[in-house]
């Protein structure tokens, strides 16, 4: 066995911490770490997109996914697990993705962006017109057990804290390997230079389909997970404003690590109900100023606090 | 001597503009040959061409035999050819060692479609990288990014890059512009001494007649996308069209002048 790497294991020493403080944390800190979290795994994948050199802004399409089909599992599928729903939140993203990716994996820049901004719209469109699925109302989601175990309570909210936990390590340790790979290297390859990639012989289109549908699993599972700790789905979650969101998270994490998008969630969402706390009429105005200080002061986001420390790693 | 690579007619227009017209060479294995011409001349089309970044108007490209004219550079490149670039290529935020880890790598990952495979049992991309990292002289500039190379370096690393996906026919645009004057011989020896251990045939584009003579055993000229003159080096420069458009030194001296 290789020794594990570095941001493996850090990886793995904030997960244990995480596990083990969760019995301290008060129960409106669970719910926010777990959001936050959900929030997170999208932002993960829009650091994938900006690491290919592309920025989307209808990552809310999956998210939506992931949540409508988490939702809709018990009444169309019987399932009554988290599990399940997460992973199918995950895989009806990614299918999605897929086909979409076969068009969208030919745009670059503003053409891209505003495509994938197009799909998610369609989709909110869709979901608003749908009685059966609650129109703009949505409707209530909720699982009954989570492998196996039944959730009732506060066993339900630490065990989707956990699942959230598990999810999100997962996803990042993995994300992590799979840059670190022969097959993740042609990931900044592709930003810098399509052409010299063509010439040695791999196809950018792949890499960025697979790039996409890499992303949209993310979102799809950050969508399941959000929707069963909220309880409740809602065509918002594929507005242009919900995808505008997870870009803003990308973009104050910063692109640098794995672990950034889930530290840049989590200080977005306690930022958000700190200035909702103190100025309820003018929240966004303060989100907005604290964007505008990460861009002007940390344009390479947040995390480039933690690396400024480290002399001699620029 | 088989041809490895074979044009027939091989014509390209842009509108009213005929960058080639009907070039018909055949390169035989195991060869060093030259391509000069004056800027516009047509010799980056033909390159382009052949490595089907451009698709002909008319005519056909064959390498080893194959048709392989329309298709795209990735299945030319998996095939055998490989070219580098007059301004180098290179991904500019990856160190030295992993742009050529991406050559590498997409070769190990995908050594089937390769017709000549890098990859050896027992030895990883990373230990080719770093053999490649030797053999160029690159040691030094190891782990630092693309971007702050200097211009010699990035034009060797561009070179290494196409070797790196272990080329049948290697198509060099212009190696050693930008290089300075005392590292050129440097440089072309460096790169011929790796690719021809290997006997891989080298065609390349060159300005500077000095490395034509030195590194060729054959020179095309062209001129207005047409090959004006074919021959061993001494040849082609005594070439009456190829002094007035390509080598230059003013218009050819009549013999009756040149008696007196």
């Amino acid at each position: 066995m290789k020794p594990l790497d570095r941001t493996v294991r850090r990886l793995g020493i904030a997960l244990v911490a995480l596990l083990a403080i969760s019995p301290l944390l008060p129960d409106w800190a669970l719910f926010l770490v777990t959001v936050s979290l959900a929030k997170g795994l999208v932002a993960l994948g829009l650091v994938l997109l900006m690491r290919t050199g592309l920025v989307s802004f209808g990552q809310g399409l999956y998210y939506a996914l992931g949540a409508y089909t988490a939702g809709m599992a018990p009444r169309f599928f019987g399932a009554q697990d988290a599990l399940f729903m997460v992973l199918a939140g995950t895989a009806s993203a990614a299918m999605v993705c897929a086909v979409l990716g076969l068009l969208i994996a030919r745009y670059r820049a503003i053409f891209f962006a505003m495509l994938s901004l197009a799909f998610s719209m369609i989709l909110y469109g869709l979901l608003v017109k749908s009685p059966a699925l609650g129109s703009t109302d949505g409707f209530n989601a909720g699982a009954q057990t989570v492998a196996g175990l039944p959730l009732t309570g506060m066993v339900a909210r630490y065990a989707l804290y956990v699942l959230a936990l598990l999810c999100a390590f997962a996803s990042a340790a993995l994300l992590h390997r799979y840059l670190a790979s022969h097959l993740g290297r042609l990931t900044p390859a592709v930003r810098d230079n399509e052409l010299r990639v063509e010439y040695m012989g791999a196809s950018v289109r792949n890499v960025v389909h697979l790039n996409l549908v890499l992303a949209s699993a993310l979102a799809g599972a950050g969508g399941a997970i959000a929707a069963l700790a909220v309880g409740h789905v809602d065509p918002e979650t594929a507005y242009w404003t919900t995808s505008g969101e997870f870009v803003f998270v990308a973009i104050l994490s910063g692109t640098g690590n794995v672990a950034a998008p889930f530290v840049g969630a989590v200080l977005l969402e306690l930022l958000r109900n700190f200035a909702y706390a103190h100025a309820p009429n003018t929240w966004q105005l303060v989100v907005g100023g604290v964007m505008l200080l990460v861009i002007l002061f940390l344009p390479e986001g947040l995390w480039s606090l933690f690396r400024r420390r480290r002399p001699g790693t620029a | 001597m088989a041809a490895i690579l074979e044009t027939t007619d091989l014509t390209k227009t842009f509108g009213a503009v005929t960058a080639a017209a009907g070039i018909s060479v055949a390169i035989g294995e195991d060869t060093v040959v030259g391509l000069i011409g004056g800027n516009g001349a047509g010799k980056t089309t033909f390159v382009n061409l052949v490595t089907g970044y451009l698709e002909p108007t008319l005519g056909t490209v064959r390498f080893a035999g194959t048709d392989i004219t329309g298709l795209t550079p990735r299945r030319i490149t998996r095939m055998g050819i490989c070219r580098s670039f007059q301004i180098p290529q290179v991904f500019e935020s990856l160190s030295t060692r992993d742009n050529l880890l991406v050559g590498l790598g997409i070769v190990s990952l995908a050594r089937r479609s390769f017709a000549r495979s890098t990859v050896v049992p027992g030895r990883t991309p990373e230990d080719a990288a770093d053999e490649m990292l030797t053999r160029f002289h690159l040691e030094k500039w190891r782990d630092a990014v693309a971007s702050v190379l200097p211009e010699g370096i990035r034009k060797l690393l561009d070179i290494a890059m196409a070797l790196a996906v272990k080329p049948r026919i290697l198509l060099l645009d212009e190696p050693t512009s930008g290089v300075s004057a005392d590292e050129k011989f440097e440089l072309m020896d460096l790169v011929l001494g790796a690719v021809r251990a290997d006997r891989v045939t080298v065609l390349f584009v060159e300005h500077d007649m000095e490395i034509v003579r030195r590194y060729t055993q054959r020179v095309l000229a062209f001129y207005e996308g047409r090959v004006i003159a074919d021959g061993v080096p001494a040849d082609v420069f005594d070439h009456p069209e190829v002094r007035r458009y390509v080598v230059g030194g003013g218009a050819v001296v009549p013999a009756r002048e040149r008696s007196c």
